[in-house]
């Protein structure tokens, strides 16, 4: 190892994965054309792109920083339901619900950090789960607040930057959930190929060896649970204001199932992981629920199943094998 | 209701939560895999007796070998089939692939018995409540409290005074250092998971009376056996045992004296647990 260079070389392997790649391109490019292509699906895709905000969420904490989490709609919840309380109670204005809403679940994440630090994956399990459950049973008996059971109703949105009105069909509530998807996938990039990006992945893989090099762990892992949770908080801002409505739905335990699942099916430890698989599991979803629509869990289950027994690394291998053979994908695939 | 009549309660209700998770607590420590779908062999075993009582009107007694020997045979035949492969599996994969057998057990339950709560008529002999020195005892928590007490007595004997049980500890202290004395760690794993899984059937079948059976038996009860697992470590088979006590009463007692408050108590209880000890309030400290 030529040691003189070292941070030359580091900053220039960053700034190679900074570089934007053409298959990116084309993919957010794809994103705005579907908008016009598709008119009537307007609905399902807007959910992709909350979906996929909340997976691109949880991918920053499990698969940068491998922190597994089952209880990640508890900031999903938190953003939903305090845009959905702005909206009803002080202003109707989104994007101020969005902000004020990120905010809130990042203030939970902080104040919750502290108990995801400390144990083994077991006990970060229980303890996510936990606080899901906890916020689920606060959201329930607060009624009075939250509406309980019957949930928020009645919110109106007031127009996107006062221009844009909120319609039936999602036009401005799809634009509206992919700009910001877009602009915080630009952040999560960012983030991710910076050297704070870099101290994480070196938590993930061996936890010892990074705190020995002088990465201070727990800092850095409250830090990016923080910000999972903002995203994950403005993933239920975009929820409540382009549905109107916030219910226990939102903080249910098959929401922190879901989102992992999603991830899973995209893979973990990618940025795109959660928009792959957020597009996948939509239209599998889709699928099923019209062919069998009581019954769909069955076959999600069934393909999660296969998926992790060796199913992944038929499909991964196929894609990569794809890949290989076209050129123009040479340069900046997955690692 | 008095106080102590809510604690026999919260009683038999931890111990059949113990009975529906010691099984897990053994897994766990052994193969140090995250089984999330252990509710689901519950919820067969639960089954198993509505199905005999209800079609084929099999006294409920002995409804009950039935459930835990259909559930420990669901168990063996699913470790050896798909469980296996998983092992050498990160967490995260192992978390993703028991979901997925969650959800196709949830689904396919329903399929086949619809959705609704099922109600099983108890024998005569276990209806209704007697009175000791004026405290007011459920016949059925009784007899809940006495088997599952003394099912608790003879899981601990074996575990700590059998051959088998002290090859179990050897393998869950280290598995590695036990393989290489010849203790037949893979087949040792095999029978625990599916005693362990014909005791949450075994459980399941009682619990039908107390915590309620429908298919989404597995996901309401999963963080109860996660919390009996977690609090209790997994190293012996008194820590899961007071866990689950601690845990019946307190859900219990929660219940009846701030109702408002719900479940919120057992999950605030286990995350200050949690954080107190994290490798388990009763365990050793393993270094």
């Amino acid at each position: 190892m030529s040691g003189e260079n070292l941070p030359g070389r580091v900053y220039g392997s960053l700034l190679a994965a900074r570089r934007w790649h053409p298959a990116e391109i084309a993919f957010w490019l794809l994103a705005v054309v579907v908008y016009f292509a598709l008119p009537r699906q307007l609905l399902l895709l807007n959910e992709i792109a909350i979906l996929a905000l909340f997976a691109l969420s949880l991918d920053l904490i499990l698969g940068y920083a491998g922190i597994v989490s089952l209880g990640h709609a508890a900031f999903l919840g938190m953003g939903a339901y305090v845009a959905g309380l702005l909206a009803l109670h002080v202003t109707a204005d989104p994007l101020i619900g969005l902000v004020a809403a990120s905010a809130a679940s990042a203030l939970l994440g902080l104040v919750t950090s502290p108990l995801v630090l400390k144990g083994n994956d077991l006990t970060r399990l229980m303890v996510t789960l936990g606080i899901g459950l906890l916020m689920l049973e606060l959201a329930n008996s607060l009624s009075f607040i939250t509406g309980g059971a019957d949930g928020l109703q009645g919110i109106v949105m007031g127009n996107l930057l006062g221009v844009f009105e909120f319609d039936l069909f999602g036009k401005t509530a799809y634009a509206y959930s992919l700009s910001v998807l877009f602009i915080l996938f630009l952040i999560a990039r960012r983030i991710v190929h910076s050297p704070f990006g870099l101290s994480l992945r070196a938590i993930r893989d061996n936890s010892l060896r990074a705190t020995a090099a002088g990465v201070p762990r727990n800092g850095r892992l409250a830090a990016v649970y923080t910000l999972s949770a903002a995203y994950a908080g403005a993933a239920g801002a975009l929820l409540a204001q382009t549905t109107s409505f916030v219910s226990l739905d939102v903080l249910d335990f098959h929401r922190s199932a879901d989102v992992m699942l999603v991830l899973i099916l995209g893979g973990p430890g990618w940025l795109y992981g959660g928009l792959v698989g957020s597009i996948a599991f939509k239209f599998l979803q889709d699928l099923i629920a019209g062919w069998t629509p009581q019954y769909w869990q069955f076959w999600i289950g069934l393909l999660l199943v296969l998926f992790v027994l060796g199913g992944r690394e038929i499909l991964h291998g196929g894609i990569k094998g794809l890949v290989a053979r076209i050129p123009f994908l040479q340069r900046g695939r997955r690692p | 209701m008095t106080l102590l009549t809510i604690l026999i309660d919260g009683l038999a209700y931890g111990m059949v939560l113990f009975v529906l998770a010691s099984g897990l607590s053994v897994t766990l420590g052994l193969m140090n895999f995250v089984n999330l779908a252990h509710g689901a062999f519950a919820m067969v075993g639960g089954y198993v007796t509505v199905v005999l009582m209800q079609r084929y009107g099999v006294h409920f007694l002995w409804t009950l070998p039935a459930a835990f020997l259909t559930a420990a045979a669901a168990g063996y035949v699913l470790e050896r089939t798909l469980y296996r492969p998983m092992y050498a599996k990160s967490h995260l994969d192992q978390v993703v692939f028991s979901i997925g057998l969650v959800f196709m057990a949830v689904a396919a339950m329903k399929y086949v018995m619809g959705s609704q709560q099922q109600i099983i008529s108890l024998p005569e002999w276990l209806r209704g409540r007697f009175d000791v020195f004026g405290v007011s005892i459920g016949r059925y928590r009784f007899f809940v409290f006495v088997l599952c007490g003394l099912l608790a007595l003879t899981l601990h004997f074996v575990f700590s005074r059998t051959r088998f049980g002290s090859r179990l500890r050897a393998a869950v202290d280290d598995a590695r250092v036990a393989r290489g004395l010849g203790i037949p760690v893979n087949g040792l794993f095999a029978i625990t998971f599916a005693v362990g899984s014909g005791l949450a059937g075994f459980g399941g079948a009682l619990g039908i009376e107390l915590l309620g059976l429908d298919p989404t038996f597995p996901l309401k009860f999963m963080i109860y056996f996660l919390i009996v697992v977690t609090v209790g470590g997994t190293t012996t088979i008194t820590g899961p045992f007071l866990a689950a006590m601690l845990l019946g009463v307190a859900d219990v007692m929660g219940k009846y004296l701030i109702p408002q408050a719900g479940a919120f108590i057992i999950y605030a209880l286990m995350v200050a647990l949690l954080l107190l000890r994290p490798e388990g309030l009763f365990s050793r400290s393993r270094s």
